[in-house]
């Protein structure tokens, strides 16, 4: 068996979910090579064949290739999986928009989103917003599957010594160009790799009260994250949405302030180490989730949260 | 120019789903079902299409049990001409329905196909990509703006550090993600109208597409349970808790 790990990357780092990629690969068992598709991507490649438990690393290195388009990156993943017994993405958005595309060209079932090997064949992924858990089954020849970074603790960024070869096939279809892109700035830790993660919710009752979470957040070293209908009403930009739709988190401390706790955001919390939750309505349901829950106003709570930590 | 759009029937989003004692599945038996939130957003996408003009006729097409001509009737009394159900009692996995969908799309040659970016059963996330991959056609997913001019269609995408603009040679696939736009609700006289609309109905047969999956769920398990927590009475006492017993921070 030889599994083909796709690197998610920015042409200049590899990001970490690849790190919890490998760690599922490597669980399957096998050689583990990994596929850094984009353009001068040198020092990614470089990084990727650090990674520990990588046998291989393959670099097609095209301006076709330059931001991940599915059109051209997915055909590429399919000609080279072809030889391979499985083929593994990050479930990110770059991830989740190729990865089907690969699979449909392989004429396969994919599996999205695993959380734990079962064996080489079965594995184990969460359904209906994270309220079932289903074990799937594949007999495809070669098995497409994305990965749920929280679901495997990553492997470590250095210590391996793989073998880095060029890949020459390139494909252009034509189909797509990129136009622009405009990504949010945050000197704050990612939030899916965050060890603490602080979220708002409509409790917030606008965008300037987030400052009281900013400050809580510096202080705690922590990401900042928000519910669906913090970003629906404009509090913050969408790319914070921790949910079903959003972003999966799974730090050690989660703490939720002015959150109700509808079903669709614990779908993206609800593996969280410790949970705690600040709200002042005590039948809100994320109290039935949360280890440590208070039932207080925020405006009050959060400050003084603040100074205390 | 033609919009086809993919509608898929679920349990409805505020529904606790209760797994099967049997570990069969989820029970779905008296359970509210309704139309996908994504494919709602997506239908909506469409008539709005329509109503710049854009758009010339909308098709809408479910796949599933004859029971989604219900979601099929919503669709079309939000606006949508006409509606083409494929019937099918079995699960069918995304790759099965993007085929299905494929000797839909052929049929139809539609200018644009619009979906939902996931449906809210099976978040599996796979089948606008797939009928893409399979028509040979470009993909904008997860949208957040679709805008078409001439030719092409640029749409915004939402990505995990903010948004990207792609352009893509029409005709293409497009997926919706939750800020595209905000559904409208239908009105009595559009549902009574929405009675009188077309609604074919065809099977997989016919359309000469194998179903044959290359998956199996063996079983389906409720997720284990978090262990009750406390209610602390001050921030003084959280604080506390977190330091000398949860040890976070």
């Amino acid at each position: 068996m030889t599994i083909l790990v796709i690197a998610e990357h920015d042409n200049k780092a590899v990001a970490p979910a690849t790190l919890n990629t490998v760690a599922a690969a490597v669980k399957i068992g096998g050689d583990v090579h990994v596929l850094v598709a984009g353009v001068g991507v040198g020092a990614v490649a470089e990084a990727a064949a650090k990674i520990a438990g990588v046998a291989k690393v393959l670099v097609a290195d095209n301006a076709a290739y330059a931001h991940q388009l599915p059109e051209n990156v997915a055909p590429l993943v399919a000609e080279l999986g072809k030889s391979y017994s499985h083929i593994l993405a990050a479930a990110t958005s770059n991830g989740k928009n190729i990865l089907p595309r690969v699979a449909a060209a392989l004429d396969v079932d994919q599996i999205s989103e695993i959380i734990s090997v079962e064996s080489a064949d079965t594995f184990k992924r969460p359904i209906y917003a994270g309220n079932a858990i289903a074990t799937v089954q594949s007999n495809a020849a070669v098995k497409v599957i994305t990965v749920r970074a929280t679901g495997f603790d990553p492997v470590a960024a250095d210590g391996g010594s793989a073998a880095v070869e060029a890949v020459s096939a390139a494909h252009d279809a034509g189909l797509s160009s990129f136009v622009g892109e405009e990504l949010a700035k945050s000197d704050r830790p990612e939030l899916t790799a965050a060890k603490i993660v602080v979220s708002g919710g409509r409790g917030m009752q606008n965008g300037d009260n987030f400052k009281h979470l900013y400050e809580l957040a510096d202080k705690l070293g922590a990401a900042v994250g928000a519910s669906r209908a913090a970003v629906d009403a404009g509090f913050v930009p969408n790319d914070m949405q921790v949910g079903q739709t959003g972003k999966i988190v799974a730090p050690q401390l989660y703490i939720a302030v002015g959150i109700s706790g509808a079903i669709q955001h614990l779908a993206g919390m609800k593996d969280s180490k410790v949970i705690v939750a600040i709200n002042k309505d005590e039948e809100a349901p994320i109290f039935q989730v949360a280890d440590y829950g208070l039932v207080a106003d925020l405006f009050e709570a959060v400050p003084e949260l603040t100074k205390l930590v | 120019m033609k919009v086809l759009v993919a509608v898929k029937r679920v349990v409805d989003y505020n529904v606790k789903v209760r797994v099967k004692a049997d570990n069969s599945g989820v029970d779905l038996a008296n359970v509210k079902m309704s139309m996908n939130p994504f494919c709602e957003i997506a239908v909506e996408e469409a008539v709005r299409l329509k109503e710049k003009g854009v758009a010339t006729e909308i098709v809408v097409v479910s796949i599933g049990p004859s029971t989604a001509q219900e979601q099929l009737r919503t669709a079309l009394a939000l606006g949508a001409d006409r509606a083409i159900l494929v019937e099918s009692a079995e699960d069918l996995t995304s790759l099965a329905v993007a085929k299905l969908l494929k000797a839909v799309v052929d049929k139809e040659q539609p200018s644009l196909v619009i979906l939902g970016k996931q449906a809210i059963d099976s978040d599996n996330n796979q089948t606008g990509q797939m009928l893409a991959a399979l028509s040979g056609y470009g993909q904008g997913t997860f949208a957040s703006k679709v805008e078409v001019a001439g030719d092409t269609v640029a749409v915004t995408r939402e990505i995990d550090g903010g948004a990207q603009t792609v352009s893509l040679k029409l005709p293409a696939i497009v997926t919706t993600d939750l800020r595209l736009n905000e559904p409208r609700y239908a009105s009595l006289p559009n549902i009574m109208k929405a009675k009188k609309k077309p609604l074919e109905v065809l099977t997989p047969d016919a359309l000469g597409v194998s179903t044959a999956s290359t998956n199996k769920t063996l079983k389906v398990e409720a997720p284990a349970a978090r262990s009750a927590g406390i209610k602390v009475k001050s921030v003084a006492e959280l604080v506390e808790k977190l330091k000398n017993e949860a040890k976070v921070i």
